[in-house]
């Protein structure tokens, strides 16, 4: 049924930041619908909402659609920011799944027992610097293009600016030694859906902070 | 360059062994290089050959495929093996991320240290009958049909069929109560190119034995 896509999530970032991202930047006005407490996942679990008894799930043409990657697959491949064949679509894949890894460990920090804190911050500036943003520089410097693949605007490009500015947030000063991922940041964010995607009172989450990590961790039995 | 897609991996399952079944299933040949030391792994990422410096990497069409994800979107696309539209691509990409959370646990087992085991094998029986097969059974049991999507053989049954056996070696009845999944199994184990790499002597890797942990472990570590 034709209607807004509606996201099932709590009130955070976590896996469904990603979805929002995408169909903020294809000029898809969307619905969400809070879990704020442990009842309301229950309900829709008993409800037959969840396919796996999992959220995210985004109710969107018909479907009640779980698992962030299939999710926004579709709405990649919906809203044509998914290349324009198969080989486009093997490198957009390989570069979501990069910035996939680096954002989980971002997004695993505030979990992590704090006596360990420093060392996995340490390790994702790593990671950051030295496995994934120098991919991406390189992409870049390659092809001399605006955007990663197929000199058009992708789901690839829509996560690294989403990796970008998370990983920012862990040191402000990580893309230092990347000109090209600087550049690529200001013009990226200049994309109208995505300015006013990064405006405040859009549907953006801003990072967890302690009192999201005690009622994730109790919605979710974490 | 045009040839066979060459795998690059260590000489074990991982996360490399869906996509063996993938090609496998499509009746595709290939070639396997093994990481069999730190050093081999070293060497590849030297070479410049891991965009993200891991493997499962696979020589395929002239690209060097990282990230399994990807790598399987890949041969299930080229394969036909990906459903006919958007849609049946949307049911088959969540079956098959479910099936991949699944194969995490049942990979994991192997790697638990012994006081966690008896927990991680009491998790993994539970989400396995209670959160994953019954979704697949009653799939299969709503359609009545012999493939889980669009009436035709993709990517979500080889995978799955992966999975049912793999969980079958954790405990050999976690099958009982889902008839059709027990069907759906000798259905399409019989499928000609499954059937071949069912077989010894195919490419399938066999599970990891205890004594080899350590010895993966060095590799990555």
């Amino acid at each position: 049924m034709a209607g807004k896509p509606k996201l099932h999530y709590s009130n955070g970032r976590g896996k469904m930041e990603s979805i929002r991202w995408l169909l903020a930047t294809a000029g898809v006005e969307f619905e969400e619908q809070f879990i704020e407490k442990k009842e309301d996942l229950e309900k829709l679990r008993n409800d037959g909402y969840l396919l796996f008894q999992q959220v995210p799930m985004v109710e969107i043409d018909g479907m009640k659609m779980v698992q962030a990657r299939a999710i926004g697959s579709y709405i990649a491949a919906k809203y044509n920011l998914y290349g324009k064949d198969l080989k486009e679509r093997a490198w957009i894949d390989m570069y979501v799944e990069g910035t996939t890894d680096l954002m989980g460990m971002i997004m695993l920090l505030p979990f992590q027992p704090a006596d360990t804190k420093e060392k996995n911050l340490a390790l994702i500036i790593e990671r950051a610097t030295t496995r994934y943003f120098p991919v991406y520089e390189k992409a870049l410097k390659d092809h001399g293009q605006d955007y990663l693949v197929g000199n058009k605007l992708s789901w690839a490009d829509i996560h690294l600016l989403e990796a970008i500015l998370m990983a920012e947030e862990c040191k402000p000063d990580i893309l230092s030694a990347f000109p090209l991922l600087q550049a690529f940041k200001g013009r990226t964010s200049n994309i109208p859906t995505i300015k006013k995607f990064l405006q405040p009172g859009s549907q953006r989450k801003p990072p967890i902070d302690e009192k999201g990590v005690a009622m994730v961790k109790k919605i979710y039995d974490i | 360059m045009s040839g066979k897609p060459k795998l690059h991996y260590f000489n074990g399952r991982g996360r490399m062994e869906s996509i063996r079944w993938l090609l496998a299933a499509a009746g595709v040949e290939f070639e396997e290089c093994f990481l069999e030391t730190k050093d081999d792994l070293t060497k590849l990422q030297k070479d410049g050959s891991l965009m993200f410096q891991q493997v499962p990497m696979v020589e395929i069409d002239g690209i060097k495929m990282v990230q399994s994800r990807a790598i399987g979107n890949y041969i299930a696309a080229k394969y036909n093996l990906y459903g006919k539209d958007l849609k049946e691509r949307a049911l088959i990409d969540m079956y098959v991320e479910a099936i991949i959370d699944l194969n995490e646990l049942l990979m994991m087992n192997t790697f638990q240290p012994e006081d966690k085991k008896q927990q991680h094998f009491a998790n993994l029986v539970d989400k396995a009958t209670n959160r994953y097969f019954p979704v697949y059974e009653k799939v299969l049991k709503d359609h009545g049909q012999d493939f889980l999507v669009g009436n035709q053989l993709s990517r979500a049954d080889v995978q799955l069929l992966e999975t049912l056996l793999m969980a079958e070696e954790c405990k050999p009845d976690i099958l009982a109560k889902f008839p059709l999944l027990q069907s759906f199994k000798a259905r399409i184990s019989n499928i000609p190119t499954i059937k071949k790499f069912l077989q010894p002597g195919s490419q399938r890797k066999p599970p990891l034995q205890e004594k080899d942990v350590a010895r993966v472990m060095k590799i990555f570590h």
